[in-house]
């Protein structure tokens, strides 16, 4: 099952909410104890004094307050942020609002918005949660193009500015932040899960597979639900029936699974499954996990159209 | 939801971005794989049918659209070729023959399907 | 579940070999009759050889399958290609059967003209 998983964004999302009450009374040094809320500076200033980090929280106190104070003095450098604003009954359509953070080498654009967030405008509302690329909560369009924000660095962005927009194809609820619903929805309707048939076994039975057997499918279990894979494929954000490159390739993760009984033909073998994708290949292009959702479209195309000619055949 | 705003249609699309836009080059080439059979076909009629297909096929505009016929049927093959191992899966030994094998092989079939071809017509019998 | 049938299975094989026809013939008869030939480069074959090239029965029948698949393969593409490009999904059937009724017609004048 993927959903405790896809259900992380929303959670990040709740945790977003409930960061302002968060900030105030604390002090900055408190929050750098506390991993889940580091702000992008303290971030910064952690990294540098990790070497102390072993002995004992007071010297990490120490480094803390000397490092955050230097970070604070010492830039001079910044670089623009444009981020996208909707908030709901103010704007009427998103706006592109900019903020200046500083340029620091080592900052992703996640803690370039946090930086705002935590120094500039607490309003702005955007889902991050692990920072470390695996909780898949923090995709936006970055320049153009949909990237994890925890893993894409200032550093490839040369003096900026850098243009932050909520990933294309979906709602926006507001700023930063798209209605994950119907992904959520489209991962739940290819039955994600092993189906078996016959007597229920024991729950101590082994399933056991052969390295073979692993790798026909483990590629396709990669995936963290990011979205940037529907974000990335004009069908998806042209039709938002087109059950997506992420779903399709999860289906197929369980096609391929040696355990798996089921048979989702009748649901991939559709004009708005598999035969909506035209091959753009865009999906393959962002996924972060090298999924590689055209490939496994492709192949079940084959699968589907060799059991459209041939009925007999299984797969 | 109803303060969700939804976006409008982007028309532009295939511009935001260099992949849309080679996407659709890749897709729009099928229009001169059209063009290039009812070319064949004419071309075909004038032999068969005591017409003279140098006559055709000599006119400028003819020339510069089989020029470009040429480019996109050239760029077709290379794209197509070079996509057939996402689709197909062959495995040897429980592994999976790596893509550029498979390319390769689409490659080398079509240089020699075009040798043979190119021999057929130009010899002199 | 109610099993929805689809003609994407057939129309997608006919699209895929017909590219693969297309990539493998396509590039050396326009290389050579298109351009190589009308700018003298190269001397036009007499139209004898040209006709006994297209003799044998064999050559006749592969040509008018080369046609027709290419046909089919260039008409799925534009059917697609037109509707993500103009947004004209809601016209799906009628680009359809403007597409493949093309390729289709086309495919009746190659037996035509071959046989």
């Amino acid at each position: 099952m993927t959903e405790p998983d896809a259900v992380s964004g929303v959670d990040g999302a709740a945790k977003q909410a409930g960061r302002g009450a968060n900030e105030e009374g604390e002090g900055t040094i408190r929050r750098v104890t506390e991993p889940d809320a580091v702000s992008g500076v303290d971030g910064a200033a952690k990294q540098a004094g990790r070497g102390a980090n072993e002995e004992g929280e007071g010297t990490i106190r120490r480094v803390t307050e000397a490092k955050h104070h230097e970070v604070r003095q010492t830039t001079t450098r910044t670089i623009t942020l444009e981020v996208t604003r909707y908030r709901p009954g103010q704007d009427s359509a998103p706006v592109l609002e900019s903020f200046d953070v500083p340029l620091m080498d080592d900052w992703a654009v996640l803690d370039g918005l946090n930086y705002i967030k935590d120094q500039l405008d607490g309003t702005l509302s955007f889902r991050w949660s692990c920072r470390m690329g695996i909780c898949g909560s923090c995709g936006m369009n970055v320049n153009g193009e949909p990237r994890l924000t925890c893993g894409t660095f200032f550093t490839e962005f040369g003096d900026g500015p850098i243009r932050i927009e909520p990933l294309k194809g979906f709602p926006i609820i507001r700023d930063l932040v798209v209605e994950v619903d119907d992904f959520l929805d489209k991962l739940r309707h290819v039955k994600p899960w092993l189906i078996r048939e016959g007597e229920e076994l024991p729950l101590t039975t082994e399933h056991a597979q052969t390295p073979a057997q692993l790798e026909a499918y483990k590629q396709y279990s990669m995936c963290i639900n990011c979205m940037l894979c529907y974000s990335a494929c004009p069908v998806y954000v042209l039709d938002p029936d087109f059950l997506g490159p992420a779903a399709i390739a999860l289906a197929q993760r369980y096609e391929l699974d040696s355990r798996d009984m089921g048979d989702r033909f009748d649901m991939l073998n559709l004009d708005e499954a598999v035969w909506g994708c035209t091959f753009v290949g865009e999906c393959t292009k962002v996924c972060p996990k090298h999924v590689d959702p055209a490939e496994a479209i492709q192949r079940y195309k084959v699968t589907a159209a060799m059991r459209s000619i041939l009925p007999w055949s299984r797969r | 939801m109803t303060t969700a705003y939804r976006p409008p249609r982007d028309h532009a699309w295939f511009l935001r971005n260099r992949n849309y836009t080679v996407f659709v080059a890749r897709e729009l080439t099928s229009v001169f794989v059209a063009w290039a059979i009812v070319f064949l076909m004419i071309v075909i009629d004038a032999v068969l049918n005591g017409g003279d297909p140098a006559a055709f096929a000599g006119q400028p505009w003819v020339i510069a659209l089989n020029v470009v016929a040429l480019a996109a049927t050239t760029f077709h093959a290379v794209t197509f070729l070079n996509l057939a191992p996402t689709a197909t899966v062959i495995r040897l030994d429980g592994y999976r023959l790596p893509a550029w094998m498979i390319q390769g092989g689409n490659h080398s079939a079509w240089l020699l399907i075009s040798a043979v071809i190119a021999y057929f017509v130009l010899r002199t019998p | 579940m109610s099993r929805r049938r689809t003609a994407e299975p057939y129309l997608w094989l006919l699209f895929s070999g017909g590219g693969v026809v297309a990539a493998l013939l396509l590039p050396v008869l326009v290389l050579l009759f298109g351009v190589l030939m009308p700018l003298g480069v190269l001397d036009w074959p007499s139209t004898t050889h040209l006709t006994a090239l297209l003799d044998p029965l064999p050559v006749r029948l592969a040509l008018v399958a080369v046609i027709v698949l290419c046909l089919f393969h260039a008409a799925h593409r534009i059917r697609h290609t037109s509707e993500e490009l103009l947004g004209v999904a809601r016209f799906d059937l009628f680009i359809a059967l403007l597409c493949y009724g093309g390729a289709i017609a086309g495919g009746t004048l190659a037996v035509l003209l071959l046989f």
